[in-house]
């Protein structure tokens, strides 16, 4: 299939331009040059790309593959961060003690629930923010960057503003819960607010995102369906329906993909969300992700072994996901 | 005649781009160059510059120490880098020593972490004992003690250290029927944190439901804990803390304050606590030294003068640093010259008048700007003398390496509960299988 420069087209004789010179008429010394020009040249085409590629994979390699294997090599040992050459080898115990270590499978539970309630309700309003911009509108523009400012703001800056939204003494939450006669809620320390509040959070920042990814698919509908349907007497709700989401399916299953990854990486939101209890995810782990979980214990207790076992888990369990993701989405394919 | 312009226009653009990159490479070739040159025999000025690595707001650029020093030492230059909180400063400090490379000419160290840092890290820095001028008599025998090795080599020398004593609102206490004058309040608990919580109770009757007697959780088992000899850890360095009567009194008396309602469910230093103090709704708040300057931070104008200080029921120790100089830097022995100077009485005296920190000196209580020291926060209370005399007498503490991690499991995921309404038991259960988690390897 590929096309091949030094094979396609034939040497023109006493052609305008020069091809590759016949090798007849030429004397043995500059047949030699020739076919030592002509070696750099095939040399060049076969290596050059991935000397063009090499650097993507040298730094995938330095910081991608190294600290994998690394952490990988980390786990079956027990090694402190005081101490990173001292290795004590225990095998798989750094894993199998992950199975009744409560407060990974809390963790665990928590990123779940965190993924469940950000994720879900972000790709509603994001689908429902995209379908009302995609009609005329004046100033879609405008719209549109307004809906990318929450991603374009950095996590701190939000999670501080939110920190302080969500107070439970000067909070203005709670003041406008007063305000209608509600009582307070701590929203810190008692489980589903805290989850709910970081989960609002992640939601803030991520639908308008995902609502400029639909809005790109559904412009690519083209608007002779929307027509013929209209021509069937379908209202605009039957339209969305049973025009625009049958024909966003991929988007949607790129969007839900990205979702889940983001969501069981969950991180900077809940480990700001209590600025001072940082990585134990409040006093009781309630908001504890598998994300601070992990940073807890290499970082803040120094037991890099166990942070790696907890690292490789993780990955495992990110794998699981990808392939209950791929077999779905092959089934809605099939099915469609 | 368009397309050959564009492709004329891309090549300039990848030449530039390449140049540029080449140009990159070769000045990024030369700069590292003149770095060496700078720190190895000076700069263009023929000067030395040593660097120091610090946390929070410690304050020797602020009082003029880099300054004066900078005059006593003509070829001498001196640059800070400070990470404003210690939990990302000192797991970069860790990480730093283990590959024995950023690291800066000289150090700090938390208290906190001291043990820590002199147990697995000791090799990796001078020994400053040997400077000159350096004597272990120059500080108090507990804070030398803290930053030496078991065969004698002085890891860090000793900064400031935290004297606790009780800061207390008059206006709240006069309301409430407590004593206000200082030697009435102190005497109304001396010698026991139950009459503190006595006091308490008596506070609550009188002030009613909207100001609390105590700031946080925290702050109380902190500064309980704060004046015990063995805390978490024993003599011969065994965690102890589960085992220890004196931390489960701690805690139980914690946790007795926070079901009776004297102790706010806050957490110090976080805004809603900040916002506390600004709205003057707790009457007392354990207070080393420089906490009056957080107090004042946080405070209304209106509030100079409301605040006085008492003793705590028994003295106790909260906060202080080592300042520590690695082995691997570029300038030890000026370093280790500047540190020596630093950490001498005159400067540690000069310190505490402009940054409350407290000397760790004995021979820099006696002078002038610490026994002669007021604050306008206080209505003027004599601090030099009620924080030297508490100095006095914080008994010598064994601190652990993982104190650190202990002390908040205590108070983060353990008394804070009882605040919101868990059981004392369960917020006990809580933090011990927290921090038996956390220490587990």
């Amino acid at each position: 299939m590929t096309t091949r420069h030094d094979t396609t087209a034939p040497p023109v004789k006493g052609g305008a331009a020069p091809g590759r010179p016949p090798g007849d008429a030429a004397s043995p010394e500059e047949a030699r040059k020739r076919a030592r020009l002509s070696r750099r040249w095939q040399r060049d085409l076969r290596w050059s790309p991935y000397a063009f590629v090499s650097p993507f994979f040298l730094l995938f390699a330095a910081f991608g593959l190294f600290p994998l294997l690394y952490t990988g090599w980390a786990s079956l040992h027990t090694v402190e961060l005081t101490a990173p050459t001292d290795m004590e080898w225990v095998g798989l115990d750094n894993f199998t003690r992950i199975f009744d270590d409560e407060f990974f499978w809390n963790a665990a539970k928590n990123t779940l629930t965190i993924g469940i309630i950000s994720t879900v309700p972000q790709l509603l309003m994001a689908m429902g923010l995209a379908h009302i911009l995609n009609y005329k509108l004046r100033g879609s523009t405008f719209y549109r960057v307004v809906m990318l400012a929450p991603y374009a703001t950095s996590i701190a800056a939000a999670s501080l503003v939110f920190v302080l939204l969500f107070g439970r003494d000067y909070g203005m939450i709670n003041w406008a819960l007063d305000l209608i006669g509600l009582d307070k809620i701590d929203w810190q320390s008692d489980k589903w607010p805290s989850q709910i509040a970081v989960s609002s959070i992640v939601i803030w920042r991520w639908t308008g995102y995902n609502a400029l990814i639909y809005l790109a698919a559904m412009q690519a509908i083209p608007q002779d369906l929307y027509e013929s349907a209209a021509l069937d007497g379908a209202s605009r709700w039957r339209q969305f329906i049973h025009v625009t989401l049958p024909q966003l399916r991929p988007t949607i299953l790129f969007t839900v993909v990205v979702s889940t990854i983001g969501a069981s990486q969950l991180f900077g939101e809940p480990l700001l969300f209590d600025a001072n209890k940082g990585a134990s995810g409040g006093s009781q782990h309630q908001f504890q992700t598998l994300g601070l979980y992990l940073y807890e214990q290499g970082w803040i207790n120094q037991h890099l072994g166990r942070a790696s076992a907890i690292a490789w888990t993780m990955f495992l369990i990110l794998i699981v996901i990808g392939i209950v993701n791929y077999v779905i989405s092959r089934r809605l394919r099939a099915s469609s | 005649m368009r397309a050959a312009r564009t492709r004329t226009a891309r090549r300039a653009v990848v030449i530039a781009a390449v140049a540029s990159l080449g140009a990159g490479l070769l000045t990024g070739c030369a700069d590292d160059g003149k770095d060496e040159d700078n720190s190895s025999s000076g700069d263009s000025s023929g000067k030395t510059t040593i660097t120091l690595g610090l946390f929070g707001t410690m304050g020797f650029k602020e009082a003029g120490l880099y300054e004066e020093y900078e005059k006593l030492n003509p070829d001498i230059n001196i640059e800070e880098t400070v990470t404003e909180r210690n939990e990302n400063y000192y797991p970069a400090l860790v990480n730093h020593l283990t590959t024995d490379s950023g690291l800066q000419d000289v150090q700090a160290i938390e208290v906190g972490n001291i043990a820590e840092v002199v147990e697995t890290q000791a090799d990796k820095f001078v020994d400053l004992s040997k400077v000159e001028g350096v004597q272990p008599g120059g500080w108090l025998d507990w804070k030398w003690k803290q930053g030496v090795t078991k065969d004698g080599q002085a890891v860090g020398l000793g900064t400031d250290i935290g004297p606790m004593a009780i800061c207390y609102r008059k206006d709240l206490f006069e309301k409430a029927g407590l004593p206000t004058a200082r030697d009435e309040v102190s005497a109304l608990w001396a010698g026991d944190w139950k009459k503190f919580i006595d006091a308490g109770e008596k506070y609550k009757k009188g002030a009613g439901k909207d100001t609390y007697f105590m700031d946080s959780p925290g702050g109380l088992i902190n500064a309980i804990l704060g004046g015990q000899e063995e805390k978490f850890y024993d003599t011969s360095g065994k965690v102890v803390y589960k085992t220890n009567p004196a931390v489960k009194e701690a805690f139980d008396l914690t946790a007795e304050a926070a079901e009776k309602d004297l102790v706010q469910a806050q957490t110090q230093f976080q805004p809603a606590w900040e916002q506390t103090i600004s709205n003057n709704l707790f009457a007392t708040v354990a207070c080393p030294p420089w906490m009056l300057g957080t107090i004042k931070a946080k405070s209304q104008p209106e509030a100079a003068g409301q605040w006085d200080v008492a003793a705590a029921p028994t003295a106790g120790n909260w906060g202080g640093s080592f300042l520590g100089v690695p082995k691997s830097g570029k300038n030890v022995e000026e370093a280790q010259k500047f540190v020596a100077w630093l950490t001498a009485p005159e400067q540690q005296a000069k310190l505490f008048a402009v940054q409350g920190s407290f000397p760790s000196s004995p021979a820099a209580h006696k002078l002038p700007q610490v026994a002669g020291a007021k604050n306008e926060m206080t209505g003027d209370a004599p601090i030099g003398e009620i924080f030297a005399k508490a100095a006095e007498s914080i008994p010598a503490q064994v601190i652990g390496p993982k104190d650190q991690i202990i002390q908040q499991g205590l108070t983060d995921n353990g008394v804070i509960l009882v605040t919101q309404g868990k059981s004392p038991k369960e917020a006990w259960e809580n933090a011990t299988k927290t921090i038996d988690n956390n220490l587990e390897k």
